[in-house]
């Protein structure tokens, strides 16, 4: 039963990274594969329609999560509690910059919102790779079960860490090339012309750097958290999620190119799925890994709720999700069109 | 550490305040929307479309603040109260995360349709995505107020082994008798809010000599829904709010009625100034043994004063929560007469040329918002010193490791942020009603 909850708290999380995900990496990129009002236009009213509904999935996920072990989310909550308040902050920032863009017709309020919106996700992206980064180095919970990261301490992912270290800077920014590749797809599918043109450039140059930084971290993990490996070796099925990474990202360059968008799009996905998944198989059964001890990580078992509540939760949470998978896509086809050159909507003011 | 309380208590109180001056908008707009684009499906003009679709415009700006200043809440459960949630999240965290898969995904995915499919869609796919827009606010407000009824009256649940509470049943907790009088009364109280923002639009609109037939079906739809409204949140629901509070939180009414010693015969205070010293209310005004008429249908019967209860279980802001009721109760008197008065005027077709009422309907959509404010304020300062009320203390439920410079450093950065969000939604929400509606070709059909 808990390990039914992780998988399901696990996919809600996953499926925010690669739907908001994409949000992030078309922010990120939007400086450089738009360069005029018109092209501007036509990049927003890709992630337009549908940001909100994405973002919503990270709302359910801590909620599920909440439910689930409550524990975890006590302790991860308050020990994160800067990293997680910078990311309401820059959440905010984000939000209001999709939506208040157009309501002030003046070139100046337009350059404001769109650095904001450029720098709000440049630096969402970087959180959740730090957020992840400290999932894997593990944080120094103490006997009861609590922790609190400053921001950072020596840089060292030793037993002291904060929140930023070499570590986690690094995953930080592989998480940052991640998304942007994910970003650039997702715009080759749903644009034309010369944002599809730079968007595949981008997709190119980021490919190149994710695969360096993803190599130096592989390389590094083993020493940040030599447990990472336990869990593969006592469960080798988990290597498939390197294995469909690796995979997802030959599919993405291969069909690289204008021809086949939404294969591309497909495969990047499957990358940041797999690549989130892999991360998670490594760490099973821990939850919250403890650098101050085995004995107080948080694991399935010891942080979940009673399993009454975690049955009670599970019949309506299956087709209350199966509910909402199904009208999202519903909504991402009809507004799957791609936004021509130029094009902008009419919305009402 | 106690500093640290009282910051987690203000950023919560800051936070909590500022989020809700949003839903209260969009929850009640969503009701009028549903009228609107009803109204949209059977006339053959275009005079609904445009009026919906303009209304739809101030839903979703009003939205998006609800949306980015909603994130904090949630989170703040985690980040603030830990020891709280790890007791509690057993309940809590299925109330919350009913919101959001069965509320917050539907109102956000289709409120994209709405925006950005118009031209995408028919009228009865906009229809239908509206009434999903209401069903999916309205439900995510029964889901919030079912956590927060299960902290004002904690129902089904039951006691695991290590001490932390875990949902007996499910139905038990969505029935929770405390949260059927709360939804109705605060639903009410939304959709007097939407109503007066909306006649208020209409009479700037009429005063201006503006979009005179947007203006006219504005006034007409938000002065027959606020008077309804405004009846229906005295009574039964605000009455019945307030008999519920003194049947399970006796010390709670006790304290916001100003009552600090027991009395057969209780009188009612309507105003005065509670003297925490002396304690009693100085200047008063009141209305002889009508409190225990209302509470108890007998002019006689004895209700309990503070005195009848240890102190240490008294509210700790007690002068505060006295005026915020009054504040409540009072404005709750003078919205109704407004909207009662204009409701008046409109039946013998006088409201359009009536400029002092327009004026009055204008100038009066701030009110709603300083009574519901002032509601949640009796509602959540009288439920201390409990966060569950009856078992759980609130200081027990702060996280452990967050010290206090975290809690004032993160809370003044709210306060920051959303001082710049406040000036911003007032800003733009002027420069959308100087933009006006897109006006219907010519030929609309004036209603
Ligand atoms: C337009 C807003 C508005 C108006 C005019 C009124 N109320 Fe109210 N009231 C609310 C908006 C509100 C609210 C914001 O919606 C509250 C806060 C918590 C809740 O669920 O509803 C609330 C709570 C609330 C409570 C507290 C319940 C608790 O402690 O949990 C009582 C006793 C009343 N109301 C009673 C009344 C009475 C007797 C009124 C009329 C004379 C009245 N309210 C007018
Ligand atoms: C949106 C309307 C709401 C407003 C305006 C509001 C207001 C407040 C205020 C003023 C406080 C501080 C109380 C004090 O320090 O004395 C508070 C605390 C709190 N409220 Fe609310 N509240 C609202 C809704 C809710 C809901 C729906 C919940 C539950 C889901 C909730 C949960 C809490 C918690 C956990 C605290 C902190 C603990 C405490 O001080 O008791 N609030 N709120
Ligand atoms: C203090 C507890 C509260 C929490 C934790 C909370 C949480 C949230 C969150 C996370 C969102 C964003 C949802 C999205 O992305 O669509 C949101 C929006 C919303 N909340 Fe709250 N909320 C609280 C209080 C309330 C109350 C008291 C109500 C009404 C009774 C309410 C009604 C809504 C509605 C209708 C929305 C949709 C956005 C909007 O209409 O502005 N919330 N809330």
């Amino acid at each position: 039963m808990e390990t039914i909850w992780y998988a399901l708290v696990l996919f809600v999380l996953t499926t925010y990274v690669v739907l908001d995900g994409y949000d992030f990496g078309v922010g990120i990129l939007s400086p450089f594969v738009a360069r005029q009002e018109g092209e501007r236009c036509q990049v927003r009213e890709t992630i337009g329609p549908v940001w909100t509904g994405n973002e919503v999935w990270v709302i359910a996920g801590s909620a599920l999560l909440f439910l689930a072990f409550p524990k975890v989310f006590a302790s991860g909550f308050s020990g994160f509690y800067l990293a997680l308040m910078i990311m309401l902050w820059l959440l905010i920032g984000r939000g209001l910059a999709f939506e208040l863009r157009e309501h002030v017709d003046h070139a100046l309020w337009r350059t404001f919102w769109d650095t904001i919106f450029f720098l709000a996700n440049l630096l969402l992206a970087f959180v959740v790779g730090l957020l992840v980064g400290n999932l894997l180095r593990g944080v120094p919970l103490n006997a009861s079960g609590y922790f609190f990261l400053p921001l950072w301490t020596d840089f060292s992912p030793g037993s002291l860490p904060g929140l930023l270290d070499w570590f986690t800077l690094l995953t930080g920014m592989t998480v940052v090339a991640l998304l942007t590749l994910h970003g650039a797809t997702f715009l080759v599918m749903n644009t034309r012309g010369e944002v599809q043109a730079r968007a595949e450039a981008s997709a190119k140059a980021a490919t190149v750097v994710l695969v360096l930084l993803l190599i130096a971290v592989v390389v590094t993990l083993p020493s940040v958290q030599p447990a990472f490996g336990v869990h593969y070796a006592a469960a080798p099925i988990g290597f498939v999620w390197p294995l469909a990474a690796v995979i997802a990202l030959l599919i993405r360059q291969l069909s690289a190119g204008r021809q086949r968008p939404f294969v591309g799009f497909v495969a990047s996905s499957l990358l940041v799925l797999s690549l989130l998944v892999a991360a998670a198989w490594g760490v099973f059964p821990n939850l919250l890994i403890a650098t101050t001890g085995q004995a107080n990580s948080l694991t399935t078992l010891n942080a979940a709720t009673e399993q009454t509540g975690l049955e009670a939760g599970l019949w309506w949470v299956s087709p209350g999700l199966l509910l909402v998978i199904f009208y999202q896509l519903q909504i991402h086809r009809l507004f799957a069109r791609p936004a021509e050159p130029g094009f902008s909507l009419t919305r009402p003011h | 550490m106690d500093t640290a309380l009282q910051y987690d208590r203000l950023q919560f109180a800051v936070t909590a305040t500022f989020h809700y001056l949003f839903p209260q908008l969009t929850m009640g707009l969503a009701l009028l929307l549903v009228y609107l684009r009803t109204r949209d499906l059977l006339s053959d003009g275009d005079h609904y479309h445009y009026a919906a679709r303009f209304w739809t415009g101030i839903f979703a700006l009003s939205f998006a603040f609800g949306v980015v200043t909603g994130i904090p809440l949630e989170f703040q459960f985690g980040t603030n109260w830990a020891k709280f949630s790890e007791y509690a999240g057993g309940i809590v965290g299925q109330t919350l995360a009913m919101e959001g898969v069965f509320a917050f995904f539907l109102e956000s995915s289709f409120l994209g349709l709405l925006l950005f499919g118009e031209s995408r869609v028919s009228r009865h796919a906009l229809w239908l995505a509206t009434m999903l827009l209401w069903l999916g606010s309205w439900l995510s407000g029964y889901f919030i107020l079912a956590t927060n009824a299960w902290m004002q009256h904690p129902v089904a649940y039951h006691v695991a082994a290590d001490g932390r509470l875990t949902v007996e049943s499910l139905l038990g907790l969505l029935t929770n008798p405390w949260l059927i009088w709360q939804f109705a009364h605060n639903m009410t109280a939304s959709v007097v809010t939407g109503a007066f923002v909306m006649a208020a639009v209409g009479a700037l609109y009429q005063l201006a000599g503006k979009h005179p037939a947007l203006a006219k079906t504005c006034l007409r739809t938000g002065v027959v829904a606020g008077a309804f409204a405004s009846v229906l949140l005295i009574t039964p629901t605000g009455h019945e709010s307030a008999r519920q509070v003194f049947e399970f939180q006796p010390v709670k009414g006790a304290a916001f009625e100003g009552l600090f010693r027991t009395e057969r015969g209780a009188n009612l205070v309507l105003i005065g100034q509670p003297n925490m010293e002396t304690m009693t209310i100085d200047n008063p005004l009141v209305v002889p043994s009508a409190l225990s008429l209302l509470v108890y249908d007998d002019l006689y019967a004895k209700v309990k004063g503070l005195d009848a209860f240890p102190p240490q279980d008294w509210p700790d802001h007690i002068a505060l929560l006295y005026y915020a009721y009054h504040i409540m109760a009072g404005l709750g008197t003078f919205l109704l007469a407004v909207m009662g008065l204009a409701l008046l005027w409109l039946s013998r077709g006088r409201l359009f040329n009536a400029r002092w009422l327009l004026w009055l309907l204008m100038l009066s959509a701030p009110f709603p918002y300083l009574a519901t404010t002032a509601g949640w304020m009796t509602a959540e300062l009288g439920r201390q010193p409990w966060l569950v009320y009856g078992f759980y203390r609130t200081e027990e439920g702060i996280s452990p490791l967050v010290h206090s410079g975290n809690a004032l450093f993160t809370l003044l950065g709210f306060l920051g942020i959303y001082l710049g969000l406040g000036l911003l939604f007032v800003l733009l929400f002027v420069e959308t009603l100087r933009h006006g509606p897109t006006e219907p070709a010519v030929g609309q059909a004036g209603s």
